[in-house]
């Protein structure tokens, strides 16, 4: 008996021994700089109040609660209104609690939608080859000689807007990218040594595609989301800023800045006098700091992986 | 060689633009949502609505109809506004130098600033001014262009009061009129366009500064500005110019920010207005100029890069 023991043993400190191996790699380690580290807390921080805005917001986001639209903070029967009221007298901080959900929330669909199509297709495309890839190569390359924001004015031009078509045609525009990416990626990859090892010892196609081509596949593509995601909240912001976006009395940021705009000369405070609202700025600001914290993770996971010698000694 | 290559390329430049003449025309006529029912709205009954489609011309099968459209299109014949029953030709033609105007300003002014300081980046990488560029431009392209306008507006208008938030061309303002009215969506489009071309510039020097020549020039100790100047800046020259074209072709999407936020009188706010009120003729003349406009700077910009590079010149 204590013979067997000492037997797996041995496999097990030899299974050791194979680790140590110095060819083997090194595990990922993601090391972000402190500015890295600020940007993380802020998306984290916009993550949660997509969970938990609607519920910790003071007011709902259409009553219109305030003493007066674009009002400076202030208290009346209904409660605080922490950063005043919007220009129908809406409290300014509910509608952004609320707004994130709109914003973010949709974006990450359509980001999600436009990565599982691209990726589906741009493996298909890369594995099966021949016609397939031809045909789906001209299509996205026809998608691609447009300016996305003239795709998406055109398509609400036909259909109108709606939260589903805004998902759908984020999606689409979006998903061109990603089936470049994902094609690039996929073709590199399937004509490695050990995609051909199982093709010989006669793997399926799908197993081949789930065990060796995905790994290897993901770290690039999850950079990728990132800035993916900061284009489509862009794009959608931009559409519900001209008006052609998630439609009022929904709260959402793009919106919120074009409606809140002549606060800017047009805010009143407590005497009365007429001064600067900000209720344009806070949604923008909200924007501004998602999509410029996205980018400098982004940007610092790429610093990390990267580097030549010209670049240290210049 | 060269000819062929480039003549080839003006062929792809051809093909394209009407394949985008195909997907303008099938998004706007063949998916759900009869222009006929929007027309006539809540006093539709079946007989108007038949009368209404056969008058567009939309009871012919499809084809017909695309190449009818694209036939008027190409003859300078755009067809009649759905609102107000001007032709679409006159609407554009009173809009379109004001965005003309505003884009070469915008050019004019962009191209220098962006080489300029894409190159000084990038000859002191890693240096506090380069690491505030790198910054600055890095948050530009990251916000919305109506997060910049936004800005713009509360300081140059509301708190200088410098500048007028919105503007109103009579079209018989003096120059300096018209200059003091554009200067804000003038600045802001600067800042969009400036900002992508400043990071690509900067991008392309320090890709070109890893080639193994320019590594060959640092070992032998030639000076940085030189290295720079002589090698690296000839060899960007191709990435730089495409940079260009691509950025111009950005133009068209910041425009229809800018142009809307500043009720600037310019073709993208002509568009705007046309998908409001679901114009479609309208839009599909507006969105075939953008487009057209988009696929030729980038067949420029693929000309400019087989032109300054002989090894694009010799594809293997």
């Amino acid at each position: 008996m204590s013979e067997v023991v000492s037997k797996e043993d041995e496999v097990l400190a030899k299974l050791d021994a194979f680790a140590e191996l110095p060819d083997t790699p090194p595990k990922r380690k993601l090391k972000l700089s402190w500015v890295g580290k600020l940007a993380s807390l802020v998306v984290i921080f916009w993550l949660v109040i997509i969970v938990i805005g609607p519920s910790i917001a003071p007011h709902h986001e259409m009553d219109m609660d305030g003493d007066d639209s674009f009002m400076v903070a202030h208290d009346n029967e209904y409660g605080s209104f922490y950063l005043g009221t919007d220009h129908l007298g809406r409290d300014t901080l509910s509608r952004l609690l609320y707004g994130a959900r709109n914003t973010i929330g949709i974006a990450l669909l359509a980001t999600l939608l436009a990565y599982s199509m691209g990726i589906t297709l741009g493996i298909l495309a890369a594995v099966k080859g021949g016609w397939i890839d031809m045909v789906i190569s001209r299509i996205n390359d026809a998608i691609l000689a447009l300016p996305s924001i003239m795709l998406g004015l055109i398509v609400i031009a036909a259909l109108g807007s709606s939260v589903p078509i805004l998902i759908g045609l984020a999606g689409v525009i979006y998903a061109t990218s990603v089936f470049r990416i994902a094609r690039a990626l996929a073709q590199d990859i399937m004509v490695q040594d050990f995609v051909e090892a199982a093709h010989a010892r006669g793997e399926r196609i799908w197993w081949i595609i789930r065990s060796e081509v995905l790994p290897n596949a993901m770290m690039p593509l999850a950079t990728d989301f990132g800035l993916r995601l900061v284009f489509v909240v862009l794009f959608i912001s931009s559409l519900s800023f001209l008006g052609l976006g998630i439609q009022p009395p929904a709260s959402d940021w793009g919106s919120m800045v074009r409606e809140n705009l002549a606060g800017l000369s047009g805010g009143i405070d407590l005497a009365g006098n007429i001064i600067t609202s900000y209720a344009a700025i806070w949604p923008a600001m909200a924007i501004a700091s998602f999509t410029i914290a996205i980018n400098l993770i982004v940007d610092d996971i790429s610093a990390k992986s990267g580097g030549s010698l010209a670049k240290k000694m210049i | 060689m060269m000819m062929r290559m480039v003549f080839q390329r003006l062929g792809i430049g051809i093909v394209t633009l009407f394949v985008v003449s195909v997907i303008v025309f099938l998004i706007t006529s063949i998916l759900p949502g009869d222009v006929a029912q929007i027309i006539l709205g809540q006093s539709a009954t079946p007989d108007t609505l038949a009368a209404l489609r056969a008058e567009l011309g939309m009871d012919q099968p499809g084809y017909v109809r695309y190449f009818s459209w694209l036939g008027n299109m190409v003859t300078g014949d755009l067809g009649i506004s759905k609102a107000g029953g001007a032709t679409i030709s006159s609407l554009i033609d009173s809009r379109i130098w004001n965005t003309l105007m505003m884009a070469g300003l915008v050019s004019l002014i962009s191209i220098p600033i962006s080489i300029t300081l894409g190159l000084w980046a990038a000859m002191h990488p890693g240096t506090r001014l380069d690491r505030i560029v790198t910054f600055g431009t890095l948050s530009t392209i990251s916000v919305p262009e109506f997060f910049i306008s936004t800005v713009m507006v509360l300081i140059f208008a509301v708190k200088l009061k410098w500048l007028p938030a919105t503007l109103y061309l009579s079209g018989d303002e003096s120059w300096l009129e018209l200059l003091k009215a554009m200067a804000m969506p003038l600045i802001t489009l600067v800042i969009v366009v400036s900002a992508q071309m400043i990071r690509m510039t900067r991008a392309g020097i320090l890709n070109v500064m890893s080639a193994p020549y320019i590594e060959m020039a640092i070992l032998k100790g030639v000076p940085r500005k030189r290295i720079i100047l002589r090698h690296a800046l000839y060899n960007a020259f191709g990435p730089i110019v495409n940079v260009i074209a691509l950025n111009l072709a950005y133009l068209v999407s910041g425009v229809v920010i800018v142009e809307t936020i500043f009720s600037y009188p310019g073709l993208a706010k002509l568009m705007i207005d046309g998908v409001q009120t679901r114009d479609l003729p309208l839009v599909q003349a507006c969105a075939m100029i953008f487009c057209g406009v988009y696929v030729v700077l980038i067949l420029l910009a693929d000309i400019a890069s087989i032109l300054s590079n002989p090894r694009l010149r010799h594809p293997k």
